[in-house]
């Protein structure tokens, strides 16, 4: 027994690494499933969690072209938390299940949407920032060894770009506009920047699950890697946006060809991912009162679908 | 077109748009707080419709008044007492049954109008409508489907869209009371006949809630205003959070 599992694992690494996509029926080990549940529930959660912030502007956007367009964001990011639901569901575990472990604390979601979104253009710089630092994660995911959510990520990719180019155009109408706007978008890349960075995670020498990870292709990139690949592409941007990057340490270093950059807060990092960011415990009680809220909806539902069923069996005989 | 009815014409725009509007805004205020993602993104569906057709709508009007205002000046720079939607859609989403009835309470109405609209002497209106009006069929489809779940679901279901629909059904009937503009626009062949609708949407609505096992509130005194720009009380926290922008910071460009 022992043995034919060993086998069964070299047999699945194989597949893996002649770069074939495991499929839900497929055999897999316990371990690669349990951890494509965390990865994959923890970011359908992100995406859920992540409608708060940009939520919290709906009612105030500045006009009714960016109200749609902010719309229309909110409910993509619903879109996404339902097929990346729907792509762990594929692993054996429930929607429920997930949005239980998401509301009792034991599942994470991204640190990022702890931080509060103050002011209009805080949903450029969300845009911008956030959606750009999570598309360099999830253009690398697209090509990740489990399937459905590989599939997912493809669908997922393509309206994150969208909504980056988006949150990078409120940016710039902003800093085209009144001296009075252009301060609006400086103070939200001030507030934005390094906790975008901090998205990519611990540095590589504190992230023990990424040479797990690399093996069975959940990662091709390490976090310093994919950290440096979004500054790099970040402050070109903001140069053109005519925007400081809040890092006097921030450096075009010729030799390595790539941005130097300064020291990240990791004790705020830890911090906030412990639950002790400004609005960790508001996003939880949020989730938790469209749940507990939602509950006697949900159960009517249920019961006028059984009710209706019956009907239908009593009419067939 | 003369003057007095460019005028009218602006003023039944206004009257169009600011029922979707309101709603639209109430609906908006609920995305990432619904009781299933399904339904999130269903609520969300419906505000972005009608924040659709309020564009449309005030876009044209923009184009009537030609004085250089634009569709976010009509919609945000107005006084409360100018804005002219009906008392039934500024109603707080107290709870999903709330929602859930003031929309199916709207939608009828609304299908029934733009059934009308899409027979208008004005070209304009009619291509709004007839866009318009496959969006709402949608809506009241899902309303209405909702309206019998939760109706005939469990008890506490039930009761709660009791009270909802208790609460809403005093608003309804100021949906088919014509103001002045709607009077002339309707004379003109441009606007809708609206008490003529008043009959077929009890008899509807009526309908779907006796199947959903739900009382029709007896011996209501119905309440009018809204139309007029007499709001309730919760019109003004509703612009305050619609206009801010604007207000806090004037004449830019976003």
């Amino acid at each position: 027994m022992e043995k034919n599992i060993k086998d069964l694992e070299a047999e699945f690494q194989k597949r893996i690494d002649n770069g074939e996509n495991i499929e839900a029926k497929d055999w897999m080990p316990e371990k690669y499933r349990k951890t494509h549940i965390r990865q994959i529930s923890q970011h359908a959660h992100s995406e859920v969690v992540g409608m708060l912030p940009e939520g919290n502007w709906i009612s105030r956007a500045p006009s009714l072209r960016r109200k749609v367009a902010l719309l229309a964001k909110v409910q993509d990011e619903a879109g996404h938390g339902l097929y990346l639901y729907s792509a762990a569901e594929t692993l054996g575990i429930s929607r429920e299940e997930m949005i239980e472990q998401l509301n009792n604390g034991t599942a994470k979601y991204s640190s990022i949407f702890n931080y509060p979104s103050l002011t209009w253009a805080d949903m450029g710089a969300i845009g911008w920032l956030v959606d750009g630092a999570a598309i360099i994660n999830q253009v690398m995911l697209t090509k990740t060894s489990y399937g459905p959510y590989a599939r997912a990520m493809v669908r997922i990719c393509k309206e994150e770009s969208f909504h980056q180019r988006q949150g990078y155009e409120i940016m710039l109408t902003l800093c085209n506009g009144t001296e009075e706007q252009k301060a609006m978008a400086q103070d939200a890349l001030n507030r934005w920047w390094w906790p975008s960075l901090m998205m990519f995670g611990p540095r590589d020498e504190e992230s023990p699950n990424t040479e797990q990870s690399m093996k069975w292709k959940i990662k091709r990139k390490s976090n310093d890697e994919l950290r440096q690949q979004f500054i790099d592409q970040t402050v070109p941007q903001a140069d053109i946006l005519g925007l400081t990057v809040p890092d006097k340490d921030l450096k075009w270093n010729e030799d390595r060809g790539h941005y130097d950059f300064g020291e990240i807060d990791w004790e705020e990092f830890w911090n906030v991912v412990k639950g002790n960011g400004l609005c960790n415990r508001k996003r939880l009680k949020d989730r938790n009162a469209a749940w507990d809220n939602g509950k006697w909806v949900r159960d009517a539902a249920t019961a006028y679908a059984e009710r209706q069923a019956e009907k239908r069996v009593s009419k067939a005989s | 077109m003369s003057d007095i009815n460019k005028e009218a014409l602006y003023d039944y725009l206004l009257l169009l748009g600011d029922n979707s509007m309101i709603l639209g805004q109430r609906l908006g205020e609920l995305c990432g707080h619904g009781p299933e993602l399904e339904t999130d993104i269903a609520l969300t569906n419906i505000s972005l419709d009608l924040f659709g057709q309020v564009r449309n709508y005030f876009q044209y009007a923009a184009e009537v008044v030609a004085d250089g205002r634009t569709e976010d000046d009509i919609a945000m720079l107005r006084k409360e007492h100018e804005y002219k939607s009906s008392l039934l859609v500024e109603q707080p989403n107290t709870d999903f049954a709330y929602v859930i009835v003031r929309q199916n309470f709207f939608d009828h109405y609304h299908y029934m109008l733009l059934s009308k609209l899409v027979d208008s002497k004005d070209e304009q209106i009619v291509a709004v409508a007839k866009k318009s009006i496959k969006e709402v069929e949608y809506h009241l489809d899902f309303s209405s489907t909702w309206v019998k779940r939760l109706g005939d679901g469990t008890e506490e279901s039930r009761q709660r869209m009791q009270d909802a629909v208790n609460e809403l059904y005093r608003f309804t009937r100021e949906l088919f009371k014509p103001t002045e503009t709607e009077e002339r626009m309707a004379n003109l062949g441009i606007g809708a006949d609206l008490p003529s609708m008043e009959e077929d949407y009890y008899k509807q609505l009526h309908a779907l809630l006796e199947e959903a096992t739900l009382e029709v509130p007896q011996g209501e005194v119905f309440q009018y205003g809204g139309k007029e720009g007499r709001h309730s009380e919760y019109m003004g926290y509703i612009l305050t959070d619609f206009q801010f922008m604007q207000r806090a910071y004037p004449n830019m460009k976003w």
